[in-house]
């Protein structure tokens, strides 16, 4: 019981960071119509910032979570001026120079703090009890991190003019375009913020993980099957799946092991693939 | 007044003539190289199959990116069928085709139910849970290391003849050998009516099957029959190297796989062939001599971002291109421009 309750616990901590990742993807999507590949690594710089300014140059955490955030969205504002934008009309061109991209930013990751693993010292060793079950400050505040961000961006989706111009394009590009919405300003918000979201998502995880240059990895197929788990382009089935997926994978790893896990989500994702292409929550499937 | 009988003939016998160029070159380049270029040169010769294999799926306009892992399907097959069972190894090698040709025709029941992106995705998925099955289970794959000392290709000694796989120039011209094999039955299937359906797909699927093409049953064949030959050159690849692993099918590998497609352009046989020669010719060349190993990913990178932004059709579409220009040059600046398609 203890051990359910436990792992019950650290799933919800991998639900949050997972949720981070897996909306920004949605969002760059929902926009842009494309797959955003180095989504992974936009997490892995996110995570070096922490590396480099709090483990290395010893800046406060909270400083160094707050530069991953802007650097990565401005990474992500890169992206889309040369790599999205002259693309527009062609996804799978889009979808193949992200993956372009990732290589270049895996590479420079390489060059700039090698092959091996980044330490970063915890920030705090404060930890407490839940009902028996150990939940670190770090956690914590990666799981009230998430729920402040993904809160924020809610609001500002639902209730800012940048946020309905976001919407419509997402919904219908052309017709927004006619209403005098800048589909290039509109692009740039998304990316900047899809992107800032993976990065912080990298920035607060950064001590609890060890990152490498080659993280993205597995925070991309991560990302793929809760995207297509939730419906691409559904921001709340994101967030749904990522819970739902955290939980699946949390659980079959504690009672079984990573490998087992990973095949089991990678199975779950065909399965949806097959069963309803658009996902347990997607409304409609995109042209 | 030529006929036009004799000018086909002309261009027959020319044609044959650069093939039989073609492969004289072929034939004396390893005797040009050093020993680790001839070993690179063997790779080379493997990878034009596979990419090459990877175009015919294209053909039909679906873009995989579990390719590399039917590749070692192929390899772990032959390898295992060698290794565990003792099949002589010209046989597990083509059995070892047929297991990835097999696994592409289970596989394609799910896959095949989705297109474009989302068969991006499902080949994706398909092919990491088969290389997680290799990792897991250490019983017979070998877990995360893999399989090593896999049986090379038995020496041929009759008497005034001998020959030994392990010199990386004979099994250059083996592997030459099997992959011009391969890669005639290849161009033939593309010539053929199977070829022109698998095209019509691509470009017109709807109308395709309402002319009665069961375009479903097409787009597996293209997949069954590259898997096929995959798996054939991961077969060549596990008996030349010796040693298989996860790690060696993963996703980077595809990668490279997506780049020399694409920046050698799908729409020709050729285009796919000059990509691969190309660019390992820039690697080894070029990236080893500068010490930029690390680089070459990054250089990677870059070329395929700057390929699909500014040169969509691939390499193969400079040659015309070039061709024209040098034609208007000549008739004059009086020539007009006209608005590519």
């Amino acid at each position: 019981m203890d051990l359910l309750w436990q792992t019950a616990v650290n799933a919800t901590y991998a639900a949050s960071y997972m949720a981070l990742i897996a909306v920004g993807l949605v969002m760059i999507f929902g926009v842009m119509g494309v797959i955003n590949f180095a989504h992974g690594e936009l997490y892995m710089v996110g995570a070096y910032c922490v590396v480099f300014l709090y483990a290395q140059e010893n800046f406060p955490f909270l400083l160094a979570v707050a530069a991953g955030l802007i650097f990565v969205g401005l990474v992500g504002l890169v992206m889309e001026r040369t790599l999205f934008r002259p693309l527009r009309d062609n996804p799978l061109g889009g979808l193949i120079a992200s993956i372009g991209f990732l290589l270049i930013l895996q590479t420079l990751a390489v060059f700039g703090f090698g092959r091996r693993m980044g330490h970063v010292p915890p920030w705090t060793q404060g930890k407490f009890e839940v009902f028996g079950a150990i939940l670190t400050y770090q956690r914590l505040f990666v799981i009230a991190a998430a729920i402040v961000l993904l809160g924020a961006l809610w609001a500002f989706l639902k209730r800012s003019k940048f946020g309905r111009a976001l919407r419509a394009c997402a919904q219908d590009a052309e017709a927004a375009s006619l209403q005098g919405i800048s589909m290039n300003q509109t692009a740039r918000i998304a990316m900047f913020i899809g992107a800032a979201l993976a990065g912080v998502a990298g920035a607060l995880t950064a001590p609890l993980v060890s990152p490498t240059p080659y993280i993205g990895h597995s925070i991309i197929v991560t990302a793929f099957i809760i995207i297509i788990v939730g419906g691409v382009g559904s921001l709340e089935g994101a967030v749904i799946a990522a819970v739902l997926y955290a939980f699946v994978h949390t659980f079959v790893t504690t009672f079984f092991d990573g490998v087992v896990a990973n095949i089991v989500g990678l199975a779950l994702m065909l399965a949806v693939l097959v069963v309803r292409p658009t996902g347990l929550f997607g409304a409609k499937e995109r042209a | 007044m030529p006929g036009a009988g004799t000018g086909r003939l002309v261009r027959r016998i020319a044609w044959q003539l650069r093939l039989v160029f073609l492969f004289a070159a072929l034939a004396v380049l390893p005797y040009l190289l050093s020993y680790s270029q001839q070993e690179i040169a063997v790779l080379l010769v493997i990878n034009v199959l596979l990419v090459s294999s990877y175009r015919l799926l294209t053909l039909t306009g679906e873009w995989s990116l579990g390719h590399v892992v039917i590749m070692g399907v192929g390899a772990y097959a032959s390898a295992l069928l060698a290794k565990r069972l003792g099949v002589p190894v010209p046989i597990s090698l083509l059995l070892g085709g047929g297991i990835a040709a097999a696994t592409a025709a289970v596989l394609s029941f799910p896959l095949f139910r989705m297109k474009g992106f989302y068969f991006l995705i499902g080949s994706f998925a398909a092919g990491e849970i088969i290389r997680l099955i290799w990792k897991r289970f250490t019983e017979p794959f070998g877990g995360p290391k893999g399989l090593k000392r896999i049986d090379a290709f038995p020496d041929i000694d009759i008497g005034f003849l001998s020959i030994d796989f392990y010199e990386p120039v004979n099994y250059y011209f083996l592997a030459l050998i099997v992959v011009s094999a391969s890669l005639f039955v290849l161009y033939r299937i593309e010539r053929s009516r199977i070829g022109l359906t698998f095209h019509a797909i691509h470009w017109q699927d709807r109308l395709a099957e309402s002319v009665g093409i069961d375009t479903f049953r097409y787009r597996t064949l293209a997949f069954v029959i590259a898997s096929f030959f995959a798996g054939i050159a991961g077969g060549l690849y596990a008996h030349y190297v010796g040693a298989v692993n996860p790690t060696r099918f993963g996703v980077d590998q595809m990668v490279y796989v997506l780049v020399w497609a694409i920046v050698g352009g799908t729409a020709t046989f050729h285009g796919p062939i000059l990509g691969v020669v190309v660019l390992t010719v820039i690697n080894e060349i070029v990236l080893r001599a500068l010490g930029l190993d690390t680089a070459r990913p990054l250089i990677y990178g870059a070329i395929l971002i700057l390929s699909v932004l500014y040169l969509p059709k691939g390499l193969e579409s400079l040659v015309p291109r070039v061709r024209e220009r040098v034609r208007r040059w000549r008739s004059g600046p009086a020539a007009t421009g006209e608005g590519a398609g």
